[in-house]
């Protein structure tokens, strides 16, 4: 069913009896062309790319729990293309243009809001950063201005200017970032797909690969053997325990990183900021509520929650930076497990087994990336060459020194 | 959490700075045939498991010393606690 005002109308006047699930729910077929592990919005994503883009429609998508019941799903919605590094800010781009089109393009409401994001900066070396920043930007086709604390106070006349410590001296602004619904998301790539034939399969969870001579010939599930001429994973978060039944060990460490949100309040915050001097950044959801984050907690964890001394440490940056915030009570917060690779930045690439693809190690960005990822994912998988925007997430990367670390921090995955 | 020092006690784990992998303590040998590989493992490569996870966490707001944590990544459970010290002075090491 083709979703429009038009069909909203119609429904409605007949007792909302004629809507349709929007997708199906498949039993596996013995073989598929392509499997694509991880029914996340990268998942989802690289189906839909697959079956309108490149034409693949014997494709499965296989999950082992239910669909955006991941990290699609635990996101704080942020969507911008705002990197310095070469081998990051094109596809980042590419995946901002591919959001400013998807509702069309998935016949789908996602609440794509191209609110503007501002990244603050307080001191004269952060300025020259973010101009820098900027420049790499307007470069590679994306938006970018910066902003004088006039400016700034205009905008966002409740912010803490004169903090005695971190005063905000203007802010690195990208008009066509914002917010997304997050879940949409998931499920408008998952009706699409599925529109195109796409088997969307749920509750179904990989306990291994079958590999014969260096080849990969399928994955065993929790409801049996299922074939495939290609498999791509992408599952971020658990990359590690998904890829290790394949006997491969990645340059990946699972961190958890917490979100928050607060009670649903009126319309005062019109965009997303985030804060120059610590790590916090937040936005205001539809609903009312402020949604914010900070720091990863920094250790190793699968667990889907975090610990005290990062709510702390990220409510001390948010009341730093606008103390109005600390009128408003916390509602609900919840940590969702990131792969952090080895130089915060992400890995779509073939792997030494032939057959087995990998997308993953998306650190704490992958949910602006998601469309690009699926894109650029389906693009190896449907052609086995990298796309021209993700060349340089090699796997190998590490072994040849051509790491792509926006921070300059090294091999340290907590620091990213 | 709260991470049990053997020398202190009971330490709020906020006092410490976490690197990772205790396999970090196994620095390759410089001089071997495989150096290259061994450093791209060593440096870059984790086993990242869910379950049982030995890893090492710097006492910085503290006695400074380096510990051996064993701790669960599924329900961040610490089941063993030792002086890094301890532990590479087992494997041979000087210190």
């Amino acid at each position: 069913m083709r979703y429009s005002g038009f069909q909203v109308i119609k429904q409605a006047l007949t007792g909302h009896k004629g809507w349709t699930p929007a997708w199906r729910d498949p039993e596996p077929k013995a073989h598929y062309d392509i499997v694509i592990i991880g029914g996340g919005g990268h998942g989802l994503a690289t189906a839909h790319y697959l079956a309108k883009v490149y034409g693949h429609r014997k494709v499965a998508v296989i999950e082992k729990g239910w669909i955006g019941g991941g990290n699609v799903g635990r996101n704080t919605t942020i969507v911008r293309s705002n990197y310095l590094l070469d081998g990051n800010e094109p596809f980042y781009e590419f995946s901002l243009k591919l959001w400013e089109g998807l509702e069309q393009d998935l016949n789908y409401n996602a609440m794509v809001s191209q609110r503007g994001i501002l990244n603050l900066f307080h001191s004269d070396g952060q300025r020259d950063a973010y101009t820098r920043r900027g420049n790499a930007m307007i470069l590679n086709g994306a938006d970018a201005e910066l902003l004088d604390a006039d400016q700034v106070r205009k905008e966002h006349p409740y912010l803490n200017f004169d903090n005695a410590r971190f005063p905000i001296k203007g802010g690195l602004a990208q008009r066509r970032g914002g917010t997304v619904r997050h879940d949409a998301v998931a499920w408008g790539y998952a009706r699409s797909a599925d529109g195109y034939g796409v088997d969307i399969i749920q509750n179904c969870e990989v306990t291994g690969f079958r590999i014969e001579d260096g080849k990969c010939l399928g994955v065993e599930t929790s409801k049996g053997f299922i074939g495939a001429g290609k498999i791509g994973c992408a599952v971020a978060g658990n990359s590690g325990r998904v890829v290790g039944m394949a006997g491969m060990r990645l340059p990946i460490e699972s961190h958890v990183l917490q979100a928050f949100v607060s009670e649903g309040l009126k319309p005062v915050l019109p965009g997303v900021i985030t804060f120059g001097a610590g790590h916090f950044y937040v936005s205001q959801s539809d609903k009312g509520g402020l949604v914010f984050g900070g720091d990863l907690d920094g250790y190793n964890t699968y667990a889907q929650r975090g610990n005290l001394p990062v709510v702390e440490d990220v409510c001390e940056g948010g009341m730093a930076l606008m103390p109005m915030i600390g009128r408003a009570r916390l509602l609900r917060m919840w940590g969702g497990v990131m792969d952090m690779s080895m130089d915060g930045s992400p890995i779509i690439d073939r792997t030494p087994v032939e057959g087995l693809y990998f997308n993953g190690g998306w650190c704490y960005g992958g949910f602006k990336a998601t469309p690009a990822s699926g894109y650029c994912f389906a693009h190896l998988l449907a052609q086995d060459e990298p796309h021209p925007t993700a060349t340089a997430y090699r796997l190998d990367r590490f072994r040849t020194g051509r790491m792509i670390d926006e921070k300059g921090v090294g091999n340290q995955p907590n620091l990213h | 959490m709260i991470i049990p020092h053997p020398l202190l006690g009971p330490r709020d784990s906020s006092e410490f700075v976490y690197l990772g992998d205790a396999s970090l303590i196994d620095r390759p040998d410089w001089q071997a045939e495989d150096a290259a590989e061994a450093f791209h493992e060593y440096a870059y490569l984790r086993d990242n498991p869910a379950g049982e996870h030995r890893e090492l966490w710097y006492h910085e707001g503290g006695d400074r010393s380096w510990l051996v944590v064993t701790r669960n990544t599924m329900t961040h459970e610490i089941s063993k606690v030792e002086l890094a010290r301890d532990v590479a002075r087992a494997q041979g090491r000087s210190k």
